[in-house]
């Protein structure tokens, strides 16, 4: 017998999206309803014609995704914002069933597509880790036996008979993936629980992700952040717009992703303001990459010369406080620096932070400084956000580029400059005084 | 934890019938779960806690003693009205409780459904549950009244659980369609108050079914809570009521019936929950 432990074939699932509705109102099924029975008594003989409702449209959140895991495999899944990625999750974790296709599973799976679901603030931390346990499938005896290792896990000991709504935001993530921490399944489901609680927290998460893997478990992981993915799992699964673009190794998979996003020549432009990332307050227009000498974007640029990221984006509020910002990420999208035009932050002074926007279209430069970049390609995640911190828009790998040395450094270091960033930065040596002549031990 | 002794789990459109009774057995311990998380949290920050479930019926007793009984002057057979009006108060608060929580519990769970698999029937059972436990409280305040007014009961009383189940299936019927209709339609939620509140003047808890003319008994049953509450004042007060058989028959029927839809309605829906909600 094969060690395959799920199989998925020609899966699809289709949403139907409303576009005035957000949600359908009883008068609207009342009047569909009505209407349709008028057709019929008024033509009852006659053909049916199927009419299509104006204001609802098909979208397929998933078409055709077939794949195997075996049994250990540590499988990332990753993707760009609406490329099917939680969708796939929750039909997995049967939280929702597919339209079409079908997926076979063998063993007991666990879901974790939130940490702390199900927590009751009015509960004390013992209370919780047990309604918590029951809700993600653990049995009462199971809980009482990893009681004490998920509390010591946790680190909240003191307050585990306190009301969670006491605690601070951080004891309770922590709780609450101690607990999930300690299921047993032979299949585990996870989605962005790793970018949660501070970064000793991470490391314990990611330590404990890893003993899983090693236990022979199998884990499904969805993640933006890519070196997670690199380090955690063995096999990666790209999806775009619902469709397995890449089934292959893990480190693979994130460079391939990384380095084609949507972007040509240093610039992603959104023509069709649907499709752009953002929501009814803000909404991307285009993202590029533009350096002095060079005519329009460009996906290439020279370390000595600054660095322009431009950011233009609609604002559809009248009056709103908006920020933009951005982060740069490397070649297997490990963060290398986060910046806004927030006062605090920003070099100079924005004409437009802190000022209340009419409705319009806006462009943020940011600048990147010669000689700070090293020799590397970086992706830019761009962000709108609204007030001091409520994020708008993230949308992560939207352009990247390549700083290209030509210069003598790169000629006397052929195998490049450790590091990140190589910002030029100051030295100074001094001859302090002559020594005669000192004796080396050895 | 041997997988190969686990069976093949198949997943495809239409397909969860096969394994969705066996799960519910599966899952039972976490319907115990939410159930006490409900009654736990209910009465947490609260400076009497449980004594509101022995109150609040007994307020409510003494208001439509006064009411129905004193001012009204309706007959009450020789019974004590106060007994007349709480062998009724509790069964019908037991089921307007039950199915007002029902027909809320899948929407205020909405995070759960959202994020996590379990049959969903366990939401509106547990909603059940939580309010049979304050059932089983307020009937404390019915022992209280049955000494003051040395009130001995008869054999009848035996058959008080069948009544029980008879008003829990009627809350469960109608919870089923109501939470499964309030996930697309949010209406419910204004319109399930509305019904509990009518619900309380149309069905024989102020005052005797029998003050209702004879000719017009069998209709009157149409209200299933008729049936439930006759039941209840005929368990609890012996022979000095008469239970009208015809009408608690089409009562009992009408209970099943709705049991079964709702289940039905709530089986079907349910796989599109997590869509919707």
């Amino acid at each position: 017998m094969s060690d395959r432990v799920i199989r998925v074939e020609n899966l699809g699932k289709k949403y139907i999206i409303g576009h005035q509705h957000q949600s359908g109102s009883l008068r609207d099924a009342i009047s569909t309803s009505a209407s349709s029975l008028k057709r019929k008594l008024l033509t009852p003989f006659g053909k049916q014609k199927k009419i299509t409702n104006p204001v609802s449209e098909e979208f397929w959140a998933l078409k055709e995704v077939s794949f195997d895991v075996k049994q250990g495999e540590v499988v990332g899944i990753i993707g760009r914002n609406g490329a099917g990625k939680s969708t796939l999750l929750k039909i997995l974790s049967r939280i929702t069933e597919p339209t079409k296709g079908r997926i076979c599973i063998r063993g007991r799976v666990a879901s974790l597509l939130e940490v702390g679901t199900g927590f009751h603030p009015e509960l004390t931390g013992r209370e919780n880790i047990y309604l918590n346990g029951a809700i993600l499938g653990m049995s009462k005896r199971e809980i009482k036996g990893k009681f004490d290792e998920i509390v010591d896990f946790s680190g909240i000991e003191k307050f585990v008979d306190t009301p969670v709504k006491r605690y601070s935001s951080g004891m309770y993530v922590r709780l609450a993936f101690a607990v999930a921490a300690h299921l047993e399944p032979e299949i585990l489901i996870v989605d962005e629980v790793l970018a949660v609680g501070d970064y000793e927290f991470q490391k314990k998460c990611l330590g404990k992700m890893g003993d899983v893997a090693q236990e022979g478990r199998t884990v499904l992981l969805v993640s933006h952040n890519m070196p997670s993915v690199v380090n955690l799992c063995q096999r990666g699964l790209l999806l775009k717009a619902g469709s397995v673009v890449i089934d292959s190794q893990a480190a693979e998979v994130v460079k391939h992703y990384i380095a084609t996003v949507q972007s040509v020549g240093g610039e992603v432009v959104w023509n069709d303001l649907n499709e752009a990332p953002g929501n009814g307050i803000v909404r991307l227009q285009a993202v590029r990459i533009l350096q002095e000498g060079i005519e329009g974007p460009t996906a290439d640029v020279d370390i000595a010369k600054a660095v322009l990221i431009e950011i233009t984006y609609y604002n559809f509020k009248e009056g709103a406080l908006l920020y933009s910002g951005l982060w740069l990420k490397d070649r297997l999208g490990t963060p290398v620096l986060a910046s806004s035009n927030h006062k605090f932050i920003s070099l100079t002074e924005d004409n437009w932070y802190g000022h209340p926007h009419p409705i319009g279209l806006y462009k943020s430069v940011c600048c990147i400084p010669a000689n700070f970049l090293n020799d590397d390609r970086y992706s830019v995640t761009a962000i709108v956000g609204k007030g001091a911190n409520d994020t708008q828009i993230l949308e992560d790998y939207v352009v990247s580029f390549t700083v290209h040395d030509s210069g003598e450094m790169r000629k006397e270091n052929p195998n490049g400059y450790l590091g990140t960033v190589r910002p030029k930065l100051a030295w100074d040596t001094e001859y302090i005084e002559p020594v005669v002549k000192i004796e080396q031990t050895e | 934890m041997s997988h190969s002794s686990q069976p093949e789990l198949v997943i495809e459109a239409g397909r969860t019938e096969s394994y969705y009774w066996q799960d519910l057995w599966r899952y039972r311990e976490l319907l115990y779960f939410l159930a006490w998380r409900d009654v736990i949290a209910r009465y947490k920050q609260t400076y009497i806690g449980m004594a509101w479930a022995l109150i609040r019926p007994f307020l409510t007793m003494v208001v439509f003693t006064v009411v129905f009984g004193k001012l009204a002057k309706l007959p009450s057979d020789g019974i004590p009205y106060p007994i007349l009006v709480f062998a009724a108060l509790l069964p019908w608060q037991f089921f307007a409780n039950a199915l007002g929580a029902c027909s809320n519990s899948v929407v205020s769970n909405a995070s759960l459904i959202s994020k996590v698999y379990f049959p969903r029937l366990i939401v509106p059972i547990s909603a059940v549950i939580v309010s049979f436990v304050d059932f089983m409280i307020s009937g404390i305040v019915l022992l209280g009244l049955m000494a003051w007014y040395n009130y001995i009961p008869g054999w009848s009383m035996l058959t008080l659980p069948l009544f029980v189940m008879i008003a829990a299936a009627a809350a469960i019927g109608g919870g089923m369609w109501f939470s499964a209709l309030n996930v697309a339609y949010r209406d419910f939620t204004s319109i399930v108050p509305f019904i509990i509140q009518l619900g309380l003047y149309i069905s024989p808890v102020g005052f005797s079914s029998s003050v209702v003319p004879e000719r017009w008994r069998l209709i009157y049953a149409f209200n299933p809570m008729v049936g439930v509450i006759d039941g209840f004042r005929w368990a609890i007060l012996g022979g000095e009521t008469q239970l009208y058989l015809p009408g608690f028959a089409l009562s009992l029927g009408l209970v099943v019936l709705l049991l079964v839809s709702g289940i039905w309605y709530f089986r079907k829906t349910e796989r599109t929950f997590a869509d919707v909600i």
